[in-house]
């Protein structure tokens, strides 16, 4: 394997980890406040879906963003009325919104595009597109760093920078602020949190308003800077990857960076087939690489390498003593 | 303890949020633009209007019994097993191995064969998590939505490699004639009418109701039935009154995947007859709103597969004949779980404070 294929293989490793964090940082933010959320998924699908269908209406990338992000925060309300006020299962509540997703998008693209349930194609300003970095032209040909600085930093949608700068960014709100420790805290005792006169309601409710906003972030990227336009079943997994890395992280936002790269990584080698048969000289079966992740989470959870601990109070629903 | 009657519980409260989630379901169908009240005699037309609509409804109800009854029992663990979709791809994998490999001289016997593969298939398909959970503490629903994942691969895995039949689509090849379930039209053949003509039920059905039987009997009649529920009621008191709780996840889950796995026997050996990539078509997610409506118990799981079997074929007729897409089923199930599952306690607390009134202004 070459320079040049190793640069281009990174730089999609780039483009598709950027929706795996964005989710992973969503769940990190609902979980480590004790709201599990398995319905990472459909948000995804949700936001990808309504970004691309008012992308395409009205021409503005943008709008289509805010209306992605709007999707996806309807559904966390859901989550958050049934696992919050209500006190129900969080588990249940997920899947349903992972159900509701998948078949509200393609009911309503059918009636509203009558294109099968996919949105017409985006082009232009419909879409988010790449913007190369000041001197990326200029410094091409500077050996080593110049290519790595052209092809791989350079050249990508404002969203990949959202994501990755969304990584510190967490880091300083849940470790750095005193909302932080609050939401950490609700997440592990919120009995301790209530007693300090505290809302848990409130708090829980702010984390998974926040898992709802990065979520549609990550949908709108799919359909609007990955892809050009929504298709039935997009996310295709990936709300359940970036589950998976979220447990590989073990709730911490630059393991989460770490594990999202690693899987997307994998996602890449995955449609570069061709490639890995020429650096370890056999064929890999394209279906185990998509599969790793699950089995290296499994493998985590089984706490053979390490252990994964997961919030004391995540899942379940907090009742205040009366 | 007990504000409300026992009937308010087991009835009125799922027949309220399925009222809520069929609301909700014509509100999408009016904001579509089609006639909530058509399309409804349009699905019982459809479903139930024939024998030939019967026949499919038959069909699909016997898999979401199946896989509704594998939840149901981890419920009763409180355990939450969202892998039925996984041990039934997997039991579907013993089916075929079972049917193609073994040279069966009746279909009695294939099926009983096919049975104690797809049985033994998903158990194991479930006894990982299950073991990671009682000795590794590790979370079951993340563990075996894992491992539906897996399993895809793994099936993809055989039907692209050994188990391929000639040609280009990643399927095995049909099972051996010997091995042909007799269908309902098959047995209700009298003469000169045939009832079912072309439908897929199958015997299959009949099995999946003994299974209902069953399984009540092993949760209400049994020791072992006695201790499942016990631990899923109070882990700590099931503890104390010298109740493995290794022993329970083990044994809950081993049954709850045989159970899902066996649902391979209607949709490979009954219908199929053959292995094809995505078997299972969802029918693994649907056991956990068959489970949630039934109130975990088998004659409430038997009326909601049924249900369910009326909403699965209603719906391909609607996609037939209307412009309201097949997913629109998708959307009803995601509203049935959200209701009697997650939202539970909405629409319990109002009717609590009701009956609470009610025997207040009696005394």
């Amino acid at each position: 394997m070459d320079f040049a294929t190793l640069l281009q293989m990174l730089d999609a490793t780039l483009r598709l980890a950027t929706p795996l964090l964005l989710a992973c940082l969503a769940g990190l933010f609902s979980e480590r406040a004790g709201i599990f959320d398995i319905g990472l998924e459909g948000k995804m699908l949700a936001a990808a879906f309504l970004s691309a269908a008012i992308a395409a209406v009205s021409g503005s990338v943008w709008l289509g963003l805010l209306a992605g992000i709007g999707a996806s925060l309807a559904l966390s309300l859901v989550h958050g009325l049934a696992s919050i006020t209500f006190r129900g299962n969080q588990l249940i509540s997920g899947v349903a919104i992972n159900f509701l997703a998948a078949g509200l998008t393609v009911v309503i693209a059918q009636s509203w595009f009558r294109q099968g349930g996919r949105t017409p194609q985006l082009s232009g300003d419909a879409r988010f597109n790449p913007i190369e970095l000041p001197f990326a032209e200029a410094l091409q040909n500077v050996p080593i760093l110049g290519p790595i600085y052209y092809e791989l930093i350079s050249g990508h949608t404002i969203l990949v920078y959202v994501a990755l700068l969304t990584v510190p960014l967490t880091w300083w709100i849940l470790f750095r602020t005193r909302f932080g420790l609050r939401l950490r805290a609700v997440g592990e005792n919120p009995a301790a949190v209530d007693t300090a006169g505290v809302s848990v309601v409130w708090l829980r409710f702010a984390a998974v308003g926040i898992c709802g906003i990065l979520c549609g972030i990550a949908g709108a990227y799919l359909a609007t800077a990955l892809q050009a336009g929504f298709v039935k079943d997009m996310s295709a997994g990936r709300g359940f990857i970036a589950l998976a890395a979220l447990i590989f992280a073990k709730w911490r936002p630059w393991y989460a960076l770490y594990a999202c790269l690693l899987f997307g990584f994998l996602q890449a080698m995955s449609l570069r087939s061709d490639v890995i048969e020429n650096v370890i000289g056999f064929q890999v079966n394209g279906q185990f690489l998509d599969v790793l992740p699950y089995i290296l989470t499994v493998v985590i959870l089984a706490g053979f390498v390490g252990k994964a601990i997961p919030p004391r109070a995540g899942g379940e629903p907090y009742v205040k003593e009366r | 303890m007990d504000v409300m009657p026992k009937w308010a519980d087991v009835i009125l409260i799922p027949l309220i949020s399925i009222l809520l989630a069929a609301i909700l379901s014509a509100l999408v169908i009016l904001a579509i633009g089609e006639s909530p009240w058509a399309a409804l005699k349009l699905m019982v037309d459809g479903a139930l209007g024939s024998t030939y609509g019967w026949g499919y409804t038959l069909y699909y109800a016997t898999n979401f019994i199946f896989t509704g009854l594998a939840v149901s029992i981890a419920f009763h663990a409180r355990l939450f097993n969202i892998g039925g979709e996984g041990q039934a791809l997997i039991g579907g994998l013993g089916v075929a191995i079972i049917c193609l490999f073994i040279p069966w001289p009746h279909w009695s016997l294939a099926l009983l064969g096919a049975a104690i593969g797809a049985a033994v298939f998903g158990a194991a398909w479930a006894a990982i998590p299950a073991f990671l959970q009682a000795k590794r503490g590790s979370h079951i629903v993340i563990t075996t939505i894992m491992f539906n994942f897996i399993a895809a691969a793994v099936l993809n895995y055989f039907l692209i490699g050994a188990l391929k039949a000639p040609g280009m689509e990643p399927a095995t090849p049909k099972f051996p004639e010997a091995t042909h379930l007799p269908s309902f039209q098959d047995m209700f053949n009298f003469g000169e009418t045939t009832f079912f003509r072309g439908a897929p039920a199958n015997v299959t059905f009949f099995v999946a109701l003994a299974a209902c039987v069953a399984l009540w009997a092993l949760i209400w009649k049994t020791r072992l039935g006695y201790e499942i529920r016990s631990f899923g009621h109070s882990e700590s008191a099931a503890k104390y009154a010298g109740i493995s709780p290794t022993k329970i996840i083990m044994v809950t889950m081993l049954i709850s995947g045989a159970l899902a796995g066996m649902m391979a026997i209607n949709n490979v050996q009954g219908e199929a007859e053959r292995l094809v990539l995505n078997a299972v078509e969802g029918a693994g997610f649907i056991g956990i709103a068959v489970a949630l409506m039934g109130r975990s118990h088998p004659f409430g799981v038997l009326l909601a597969a049924l249900l369910f079997g009326f909403l699965y074929q209603g719906g391909a007729e609607l996609a037939l004949w209307t412009s309201i897409p097949r997913e629109l089923i998708i959307v009803i199930q995601a509203l049935v779980i959200l209701f009697t599952g997650a939202l539970d306690n909405m629409v319990r607390m109002p009717l609590e404070r009701l009956f609470l009134a009610m025997r207040r202004a009696k005394t």
